[in-house]
């Protein structure tokens, strides 16, 4: 498979075929990450131009890279990027409405004042020298050459940035821990509460969701003596969601009523 | 000769006001005593010292001493040395003598004042100020007690400062005397530039290698300090004022001692003015000025106090019109200072006392027939009377008839003017004293039923009875022999050449004999014959209005120098405030108004910022792009 | 094909992110479009040391990848604290510094 990468690299005319069908997805999967309003799409759309890219690399003969990209981008920093999204709420749907004023029409102005300075730049950009290509320096296969780069001649900027990584994890321990400012209140503490507040009712617990001969579930909720849906018995967030299904089909009469039309 | 006493003279009396000054309310009981024996202490060092010098003769007589070297500056050397000669052992004794006197008159007389030790303080400081003026051996070292008496004088004028009028007066006497002192610096600076040197014997050695131009100059500065310590024209209208502290005061410093400090640097600068005919001439007109100004504003006073204070500034202008009349007057000049220092000294004591049984009333007005009453006051204040006008063979007759027969013997239209003056003022100087006499001892008594007229207690009256039997004394001893003009030759050298005699002494003395029993009988005509109104009548010549407001010299000030100054001033506040004010806050608006207007860039969000950060990389490429095209 | 193609692809992409920091108020989003223009970065470099024929510019969009993985880390917990503080990952809801 590796070897089949590498031999499109190598190979002009596929390369462009590849570079002319991948490039523009690219960038349109680039400017579609601004254009839509969920954040999920847009890391979607990201993963996509990351895994776009891989294959660049791998097309450039920067094998290693193109499978680091897979494995730490794709899969480790976008998984975090989605995981964050969920912890935030995946859901939401921005406003791409302006807040800002004037600030739309001058972004405008720079992506085009931007893009065409770096594109003309480029453009107008002499080498000095023809394309040389890896084949040379990959003659030992493209892991050992870098490799031997990081440990002789990258060795020290190697080490600075093992030394950052392991910084940057700390920080982000240190940020993500919640400090507790109270101690967290125990059994006894709350037992304690139940007794000293609200009704004697309660003390003993709330009622347990209804639990019927023919339905039982979480999100029906037990009844009263006098028949009526005790709404105590159910959470709070299903009720707020709307699953909470009617209890009364469930009721005694109702029941034995049901079992004799099945008779 | 050199002597180690002479540091005594001043320490003494220094040590005393530093010792009541530190110790504070922990004084309050013996502070009187302590400063009055210092200052007794000081004057019999300085007797001691004069019996040592009579032992000597001629220039033998001058003792040093060095104290330590002051002020080095490449070849400015100034030593802070002390130097008695026969001039300055005149003053030591006078002031000293006179001094203590006037602290024991000061125990009883300010036995009911509850900052008696302060003033005490201030007295024993003005002592050794004092002292400290005669004793110097320069210029520099004179300056330094020209200083200090200025600074006593301040304080003890304004010793009653609670009232405002006291505190106004004690300024005002403080600002005149700058105006003076800048002649004195600038005399010592013109001194040093031209003559490289400061001190007397150097000033007197090299004054020779100067021009007349640079002498006069000196010799101008050094009148002008005069006129402001001595209270002569033009810068005599503090003297008046400055009777606001209490009379002990008055009689000490602005009667017997500081005020006559000028007439001190004239004749101690003697070396200049011989040297320099225009500026002795100047001092001689301004004397003569002042004698009938100060005269004319006496005759319109019906303050005790302010009435002597003119007769003061009177007599000064006598002793600045000797010393103005070159070597043959120096001698005379002092002479009067001393008997002046006596007689005045008395009366202005006898009116303390008058106003310490009176309840300090001190309008003559309200006096009247005292001499009942207090009869040891009215005896010396008749004495120191008789002294000032002239009367034969008190005091006063001595002195002010030498000046007034050597001003004459100046020959041509310049001696007749000024003898002529110098006359004027002694008749109209015995009209206004007899006025004060019988104002206050004769006639019926015109005061209140709650005033109870007494004498005053021994340590008061014992005072004024010495000072009286010198104002009777001093004269004939001055004069017996020539004894005062040989014992100053050495100092102040007369010339030896013998003068055309425009008019015989005895002329002089039958004339100015005349004049002033014509002052006499015209006052006596006015105050004794006729009732003396106890409100000051209205309707008088514009000229009696005119002297009731000293001469409009308050007047002459204000317009000229007060008015404009504040205007200046006024003129100077708004355009400080347009100008120097508008300049910063226009700065500061201009910083507020480019901040609030940058202000705006500040949105506070993030994105607005990431934006700025990409305009200036499209900024930075822009540019990299032009650079390479 | 000129391997320059690819370097404006990069150039797009980077300039895509630049424009993404901007306009996007998520904070996640505003993350990904950073990211975007290190990939942008990251893909010049590759193509760069094909062109040179040697492998530092490989190296280098190597340690890029390491800091921006450090990045992604720090950055999001930043903004799980923010978000736990504020209940909003909108980086306009963050506008104190005007105050």
């Amino acid at each position: 498979m590796i070897n089949l990468a590498l031999e499109v690299g190598k190979t002009a005319a596929p390369e462009a075929t590849m570079f002319w069908i991948l490039g523009p997805l690219a960038v349109i999967a680039a400017l579609g990450m601004l254009l839509v309003k969920k954040a999920v799409h847009s890391a979607i759309l990201m993963a996509w131009v990351m895994i776009t890219l891989a294959i660049f690399y791998i097309a450039q003969g920067a094998l290693f890279l193109g499978i680091v990209q897979v494995v730490v981008y794709t899969g480790a920093v976008m998984m975090l990027f989605l995981f964050i999204l969920m912890l935030v709420g995946v859901d939401s749907a921005d406003s791409l409405k302006e807040t800002i004023k004037g600030l739309r029409p001058i972004a405008i102005l720079a992506f085009i004042g931007f893009g065409g300075l770096l594109v003309s730049l480029i453009g107008r950009a002499t080498l000095g020298h023809q394309i040389v290509g890896l084949d040379s320096a990959n003659a030992n296969g493209n892991v050992p050459a870098l490799a031997e780069l990081l440990f002789s001649k990258y060795v020290w900027a190697f080490e600075v940035v093992s030394a950052l990584l392991i910084t940057a994890a700390l920080g982000a321990m240190v940020l993500a821990h919640n400090h507790r400012v109270h101690q967290r209140p125990t059994q006894r503490d709350l037992s304690i509460l139940r007794f000293r507040t609200g009704s004697l009712a309660e003390t003993a617990g709330l009622a347990n969701p209804g639990v019927y001969a023919l339905h039982n579930a979480v999100d029906v909720p037990a009844l009263l003596p006098d028949g009526s849906a005790a709404p105590t018995s159910i959470s709070a967030m299903l009720e707020a969601r709307g699953d909470v299904i009617d209890s009364s089909p469930f009721q005694l009469g109702q029941a034995e009523e049901s079992e004799g039309e099945d008779k | 000769m050199t002597s180690n006493l002479l540091v005594y003279l001043i320490a003494l009396p220094l040590f005393g006001s530093a010792v009541l000054m530190l110790a504070g309310r922990r004084s309050d009981k013996w502070g009187h005593l302590f400063a009055t024996a210092l200052s007794a202490s000081s004057f019999g060092v300085g007797l001691y010292l004069f019996s040592q010098m009579l032992g000597r003769t001629g220039a033998n007589r001058a003792v040093t001493q060095n104290l330590f070297s002051w002020i080095s500056v490449g070849t400015f050397q100034v030593n802070a040395g002390l130097m008695l000669d026969q001039l300055s052992i005149c003053f030591v004794l006078l002031i000293t003598g006179v001094g203590t006197l006037i602290h024991i008159y000061s125990i009883a007389y300010m036995s009911h004042d509850l900052d008696r030790r302060r003033f005490f303080a201030y007295l024993n400081f003005f002592i050794a100020a004092m002292l400290l003026l005669v004793l110097g051996d320069s210029y520099l070292n004179l300056y330094v007690g020209w200083e200090g008496v200025g600074l006593a004088s301040y304080l003890l004028i304004g010793f009653w400062n609670q009232k405002p009028t006291y505190a106004t007066a004690a300024k005002k006497a403080f600002v005149a005397n700058r105006v003076g002192d800048l002649g004195l610096s600038l005399a010592i600076m013109i001194s040093f530039a031209t003559l490289g040197t400061v001190s007397f014997a150097g000033v007197k050695e090299h004054a020779g290698q100067a021009s007349t131009g640079a002498l006069t100059a000196i010799g101008i500065m050094l009148l002008v300090a005069a006129t402001g310590k001595s209270a002569q024209f033009p810068l005599q209208a503090w003297l008046g004022d400055a009777m606001a502290g209490p009379t002990p005061v008055s009689a000490l410093i602005h009667a017997a001692t500081m005020v006559t400090a000028g007439v001190y640097l004239i004749v101690r600068s003697n070396f200049i003015f011989d040297a320099a005919p225009t500026a002795q001439l100047l001092v001689a007109i301004i004397g003569a000025i002042t004698l009938l100004f100060g005269a004319v504003i006496g005759m319109a006073k019906d303050d005790i106090k302010k009435a002597l204070a003119a007769s003061t500034m009177s007599q000064i202008g006598y002793m600045i019109l000797g010393a103005g009349l070159g070597p043959v007057g120096y001698a005379f000049a002092i002479m009067h200072l001393l008997t002046h220092g006596f007689f005045k000294a008395g009366m202005f004591l006898g009116a303390g006392s008058v106003m310490h049984g009176m309840d300090d009333e001190v309008n003559m007005r309200r006096y009247g027939g005292l001499r009942k009453f207090m009869p040891i006051t009215f005896a010396t204040f008749g004495l120191g009377y008789l002294a000032i006008i002239g009367v034969p063979p008190f005091a006063g007759f001595y002195s002010k008839d030498k000046i007034i027969e050597v001003a004459f013997n100046m020959g041509g239209i310049k001696g007749v003017t000024l003898g002529g003056a110098a006359m004027l003022g002694a008749a109209i100087t015995a009209f206004y004293m007899t006025r004060v006499v019988v104002m206050t001892f004769a006639g019926n008594k015109r005061w209140d039923e709650k005033a109870h007229p007494h004498e005053s207690p021994a340590l008061m009256w014992i005072p004024m009875v010495l000072l009286a039997a010198g104002s009777v004394a001093s004269g004939f001893i001055f004069t017996h022999g020539n004894s005062l003009v040989n014992w100053l030759a050495p100092v102040v050298a007369p010339n030896p050449e013998h003068h055309s005699e425009m008019l015989k002494p005895a002329v002089v003395s039958i004339m100015a004999l005349v004049s002033v029993l014509i002052g006499v009988g015209i006052a006596i005509m006015k105050y004794l014959r006729t009732e003396v109104p106890v409100v000051a009548p209205e309707n008088v010549s514009i000229f009696t209005k005119i002297a009731r407001r000293d001469l409009l010299q308050d007047d002459f000030n204000e317009a000229v120098f007060m008015r404009p100054g504040q205007k200046l001033t006024q003129g100077l506040v708004v355009a400080d405030k347009a100008l120097i004010d508008g300049a910063v806050r226009g700065v500061a608006r201009m910083t507020v108004g480019t901040g609030s207007t940058l202000r705006n860039t500040q949105t506070g969000f993030v994105r607005s910022y990431a934006m700025w950060i990409l305009l200036g990389a499209i900024g930075l490429i822009a540019a990299i792009w032009v650079v390479t095209l | 094909m000129n391997p320059a193609n690819y370097l404006y692809v990069a150039a797009l992409l980077f300039t895509i992110g630049a424009i993404g920091v901007v306009v996007r108020r998520n904070a996640i989003v505003v993350f990904m479009c950073i990211e975007l223009m290190l990939n942008a970065a990251n893909l010049a470099f590759v193509t760069f040391a094909r062109i040179n024929g040697n492998l530092d510019g490989q190296v280098m969009a190597f340690f890029t990848m390491v800091v921006a993985a450090c990045e992604v880390v720090v950055g999001l917990a930043i903004i799980v604290t923010i978000y736990r503080s504020r209940r909003s990952a909108s980086v306009d809801d963050a506008s104190l510094l005007k105050r």
